[in-house]
């Protein structure tokens, strides 16, 4: 694995210099977006999961999405993938209008994502896996499917390139064996691989180091980051703070459905809105002795005129 | 204990018209339930779409044979499709739900009186087999070797009838190794991830539904062409379950298992009820008479599959290291 968290690689520091200027407010648009999204709304019965006015993803950056639990992350995150449908609200990739696709049209259109809980295709080989993730295969349609030698060749260049992808996960002593047999963090590494046959534009990993091992979890940081020196885009959901800081070039948080704030890693753990949004608006209060003492005479003096008023009637 | 007959219709029993007709049926079951993970518990009705196309069209309509085989395939393609377009973007559950209570539809509409005029009711239909055996290259004679054998009308039947089952496993022998299997099998195990790939699944799962189906209502017609008659209530969900039976016996999702599955289940169907009615006749099983042996037969070979579903979960040419992952 490449160290590259002592020297700033050129697409790292390019990704940088994008968010440079950038005022930390929601919504800010950025100068090259891969990703917008407008208005997108999600009501479960009574209850707004997600709400997001605008967001832009800046091309070629690594851009974290932190919340609470239940901010809508996840539920936003299958919208724009077409697992879910929105209520309403538009948004485009490369420009092209995204919402309204199903999910296999995302992922054709090269924006592919991984799941929380990992979807390794247990019965079928590590290879098997990783071959599917190939787009455009002749083998994939029923007649042709007949007739091996209309796809043999393209199957083998599926395999070069399966092969190349499971040498760099270091994969590839288990490469004939059933999926299922993983352990968690080869599960995940292998849903990133399989992912990266699609050749995305953007990649969305869903709670990447979720059930991960620590130890696999730098090789999987390195393996992040390395996505974004191949020209690709990164968004991630996470809860781990030390990864987000770690890997991300710009933070987007939600909560209770909303785009709270944006803003780069470092500066955006002490912003106060999402200080707010994690602990709750009131949970540094001053709370001293007199203080106390005085909330206490209010709250008896509030009960002794109701027992006057009981005994009074 | 006359063990010639034991022994002989053993022996027939393991290639004979019920492995054929159930051995396409499984085969079917196997693409839907095997490879694709689709609970389609509506097989039955595949068959009878297409035992009751043909036979319908040929004594109803006067059609030639042909016509009434390709009336019996359009109309499993278009049960499959009908079926297939509300439920296959459902949970698998309600695909079980849903086609088992379409197989028993179609089971009542063939046998109600309102029909009579077209389905023959619970009679059925007759009489439409003489053009399959006009074709019979045979000369009339029997055909093996000493008390094993078969007239020249049953050889026809299981001529075409073989043919027509490996044919069937040579296409999912061809499709199973392609990459249009291993979608299928990506759809078994989780058909988000396939999604997430850029796989149409929805048009996958609606061919795996055609395509066993298809295979499957060839049962239905080697049913009618051998017996010269469909009844409704031959294709009920019993047929559906057996086919089951079959492939979980063979091993599911392997290509020759269902054909196997199939063998073995009609030898030990055969030899069990044929060996308890002997030794009944011949008084060794004091306490049953003859009329207690059906329905002793099936308690038996139920039996039979629980143990080996507990010993040997994985079927005849299943592999034992994948009921190991669906238990981590």
């Amino acid at each position: 694995m490449r160290d590259d968290t002592m020297t700033t690689s050129p697409k790292k520091a390019a990704a940088l210099a994008a968010f440079k200027d950038l005022p930390r407010e929601p919504g800010v648009p950025k100068p090259d977006p891969i990703l917008i999204a407008d208005n997108v709304v999600r009501r479960f019965g009574g209850l707004t999961a997600v709400n997001v006015e605008h967001v832009e993803i800046q091309r070629g950056s690594i851009t974290a999405l932190i919340g609470p639990n239940g901010a809508g992350k996840t539920t936003f995150f299958n919208q724009l993938t077409g697992f879910d449908h929105a209520d309403s609200g538009e948004w485009t990739f490369n420009g092209r209008k995204m919402n309204g696709l199903p999910a296999h049209k995302v992922a054709r259109a090269g924006m592919v994502r991984t799941f929380q809980l990992t979807k390794a295709l247990s019965k079928l080989t590590v290879m098997e896996n990783m071959r599917l993730g190939a787009q455009g295969q002749k083998g994939e349609s029923f007649f042709r499917a007949l007739v091996p030698n209309l796809w043999r060749g393209q199957e083998d260049e599926i395999t070069a390139r399966a092969e190349e992808l499971l040498e760099r996960f270091k994969l590839d002593a288990k490469r004939e064996d059933f999926a299922g047999s993983l352990s968690g963090g080869q599960r995940k590494l292998l849903e990133m691989a399989r992912a990266l046959m699609v050749k995305p534009e953007l990649v969305m990993l869903d709670e990447p180091m979720a059930g991960v091992n620590p130890a696999l979890t730098q090789s999987l940081l390195g393996h992040v980051k390395d996505l974004r020196e191949q020209g690709m885009t990164v968004l991630f959901v996470e809860h781990d703070m030390d990864m987000v800081r770690d890997i991300s070039d710009w933070v987007i948080v939600m909560a209770q459905g909303a785009i709270i704030a944006e803003g780069p890693p470092d500066a955006i753990m002490s912003d106060e809105r999402v200080i707010d949004a994690y602990l709750g608006a009131h949970h540094d209060a001053p709370l001293s002795e007199e203080e106390l003492q005085a909330q206490l005479h209010e709250a008896e003096a509030a009960l002794e005129a109701e027992a006057e008023e009981e005994t009074a009637k | 204990m006359d063990w010639l007959t034991i022994l002989t219709t053993t022996v027939h029993a393991a290639i004979g018209w019920e492995a054929v007709v159930y051995g396409l049926a499984a085969i079917g079951v196997n693409i839907h339930f095997g490879y694709t993970g689709l609970l389609n518990f509506g097989q039955a009705a595949f068959m009878a779409v297409a035992g009751y196309g043909l036979a319908v069209m040929i004594t109803v309509f006067n059609a030639p044979f042909w016509v009434g085989i390709a009336v019996g395939l359009a109309g499993a393609v278009l049960l499959a499709l009908v079926l297939g377009a509300p439920t296959l973007r459902l949970r698998a559950d309600y695909l079980a739900i849903v086609t088992i209570a379409a197989a028993e539809i179609i089971r009542l509409i063939f046998r109600s009186v309102y029909f009579k005029d077209i389905f023959g009711g619970s009679d059925g239909r007759r009489g439409f087999n003489a053009d399959f055996y006009a074709m019979n290259p045979y000369p009339p004679g029997h055909y093996g070797i000493g008390p094993f054998g078969f007239n020249e009308r049953t050889m026809w039947l299981l001529t075409v009838g073989w043919s027509v089952v490996l044919l069937s496993c040579l296409v999912v022998y061809l499709l199973m190794k392609s990459p249009w299997g291993r979608v299928l099998k990506a759809i078994r195990e989780d058909e988000d991830a396939v999604r997430s790939l850029g796989k149409n699944v929805f048009a996958y799962k609606m061919q795996s539904l055609v395509l066993g189906g298809v295979i499957g209502c060839f049962g239905g017609f080697f049913y009618g062409l051998y017996n010269g008659s469909v009844q409704p209530d031959v294709f009920g969900t019993e047929m559906t379950f057996f086919a089951y039976t079959i492939v979980i016996l063979g091993g599911a999702a392997r290509v020759f298992g269902p054909v196997v599955g199939a063998m073995i289940f009609w030898v030990l169907f055969v030899f069990i009820g044929n060996l308890l009615a002997e030794l009944v006749a011949n008084g060794y099983i004091p306490f049953m008479t003859s009329i207690q042996v059906g329905p002793i037969r099936y308690a038996l070979v139920g039996l039979g599959f629980i143990l080996l579903l507990v010993y040997r979960p994985q079927g005849i040419f299943g592999d034992k290291r994948e009921i190991a992952i669906d238990a981590r």
